[in-house]
């Protein structure tokens, strides 16, 4: 038994193509990686908002203004 | 691979790309480095991440789609024919060659060199927009310059089979448009729509100069992009074939380097033409910009990048004197239209890749009026009115409409640009203060301890 396609190297190299295991599944895996690269952008997106409401909320008075623009 | 010589030129081939690709990875080094060097302190770990995250982000949808876009466009589709269906089957994400396999050797390598061509189109903007872009707006684009507008533009233009060569003569050897005009022609797009950085313009309207951190690591971070340009040249070529194998017009028996059209070129004459039109950039960058390192050094990059459309058959006294208009036109362009139109162009990409790589093509157009831009019959010949067109499509069609566009729409979901309490504090400014209460922390236990 083997995940791949082969299951002895007793071949001829010509005749071996694919080699990668759970062949059959490619279709399935496109739809999981494609769901998670669009997953990534929208937990991205609402991360970085609320990152910077934080900062805001900690920093974002005129004294710490102040200092970020003396401290360049 | 069924003789020694079939064998042979196969595992070149794939060796060919494959040292192309870490060569390339150094564009991306090089990028950041000029990238960080040029924001301002508060704001430089955020600049490198915004760029680092293209990596992940084009490579996984170039794999997805963007490569199966270059496969299946070439007609339009419905300019000179449908989608190239069939030929694009191969490059899909669930076909067998995209995989380990070993009957295929040589569509990974060839995946990855326009991986890292998609790159450098997404790292090209990300420069001109640091300090006030959301970086997740950022990634957006550069999915959207890197994995769709660049592969629609290469398809077009950048194919033996592509509609604008058909039917233009479109000819651009080494991506004067289909990097670098697109990608410069996006990111003013993107520009329009953003806006300066506070404080960019005083309140009539004239521009002040924002300085880099750190000029030195700007200036080297150009010079490593050089070097992974060497890379980026010799991944255009398709190193060695047959005529039987171009299977086109030409006739005998000896084997030939090419350009991605299949027309015959020269490894040598590119290397050649390559130093000459950085040199011509240089020299001209120098005397216009009085001597500064950061012109200096972005004219060698626009002198090359101005050549580069015909750098497969220029003289190289041609080619370094086309890298010097070049790059007059872009030193003079980045300033009037940053006065004239208030963009702030915060490394001037858009000069250096957009007005370049457009200069290029129309000069393109001129000094090779007449060249076959095919080894196959019926196609135009290379003209000026073609690469006038070619010069449009790249910049405007598919470079600036798709980039103030998406930007619109992220800007009007108030996602597009970072708040202005945030663009003041800096970046980083909340990390910064965290990690320096937790040093504070360890100092005062540790003193505690004594």
């Amino acid at each position: 038994m083997s995940t791949t396609t082969v299951t002895t190297w007793a071949v001829d190299l010509k005749d071996v193509g694919a080699v990668y295991p759970f062949q059959g599944s490619e279709g399935l895996m496109v739809i999981v990686a494609v769901a998670t690269w669009i997953g990534w952008h929208i937990w991205c997106n609402r991360w970085e908002k609320d990152y910077h409401q934080e900062k805001i909320r900690k920093y974002g008075d005129a004294e710490n203004l102040k200092k970020a623009l003396a401290a360049e | 691979m069924d003789n020694n010589l079939n064998a042979l030129t196969t595992i070149f081939t794939e060796f060919y790309y494959w040292v192309t690709i870490p060569f390339m990875f150094l564009i991306h080094v090089g990028f950041c480095m000029y990238e960080v060097g040029a924001s301002r302190r508060r704001n430089h770990m955020h600049t490198l991440m915004k760029n680092s995250m293209i990596i992940p982000l084009v490579t996984v949808t170039f794999y997805y789609f963007g490569w199966w876009i270059y496969w299946a466009f070439p007609n339009g589709p419905f300019i000179t024919g449908g989608l190239e269906l069939e030929a694009a089957a191969a490059n899909t994400p669930w076909s067998q060659t995209m995989g380990t396999n070993l009957g295929d050797r040589i569509t990974g390598v060839f995946w990855a060199a326009f991986l890292l061509f998609s790159w450098t189109a997404a790292s090209i903007v990300s420069g001109s927009v640091i300090e006030r872009i959301n970086s997740g707006a950022f990634w957006i684009l550069a999915v959207v310059i890197g994995s769709f507008a660049w592969i629609i533009d290469a398809s077009w233009g950048w194919h033996y089979g592509g509609w604008m060569v058909k039917l233009l003569g479109y000819h651009d050897a080494y991506a004067s448009g289909v990097i670098h005009a697109i990608a410069g022609g996006f990111a003013l797009g993107v520009l329009v729509v953003l806006g300066p950085r506070l404080g960019k313009f005083a309140a009539d309207g004239t521009p002040r100069d924002i300085n880099p951190h750190n000029p030195w690591m700007v200036c080297v971070g150009l010079f490593v992009i050089y070097a992974g340009f060497w890379g980026f040249y010799v991944a255009c070529n398709v190193p060695l074939i047959s005529p039987e194998g171009i299977g086109g017009l030409v006739t005998g028996e000896t084997w030939t380097a090419t350009t991605i059209y299949l027309t015959p070129t020269t490894l040598s004459a590119i290397t050649v033409n390559f130093l000459m039109s950085l040199s011509g950039g240089m020299l001209m960058a120098f005397i216009v910009s009085k001597g500064n390192a950061f012109w200096t050094y972005s004219g060698g990059l626009a002198g090359i990048i101005t050549a580069s459309a015909g750098n497969d058959l220029y003289h190289p006294i041609q080619a370094m004197l086309i890298g010097g208009v070049g790059t007059f036109i872009a030193y003079k362009m980045h300033f009037w239209v940053e006065r004239k139109f208030k963009i702030d162009d915060a490394v001037g990409a858009v000069a250096v890749h957009g007005y370049a790589g457009f200069a290029g093509l129309v000069i393109c157009g001129f000094m090779l009026w007449g060249h076959p831009s095919s080894v196959y019959e019926g196609y135009a010949s290379i003209n000026p009115i073609g690469q006038l067109a070619g010069a449009v499509i790249m910049f405007g069609v598919l470079g600036f409409l798709p980039g103030w566009a998406v930007a619109k729409i992220l800007n009007a979901m108030g996602m597009l640009r970072i708040p202005k309490e945030v663009e003041l504090l800096g970046l980083d400014f909340g990390t910064n203060q965290e990690e320096q209460a937790a040093s504070d922390d360890v100092r005062n236990a540790e003193q505690a301890l004594v």
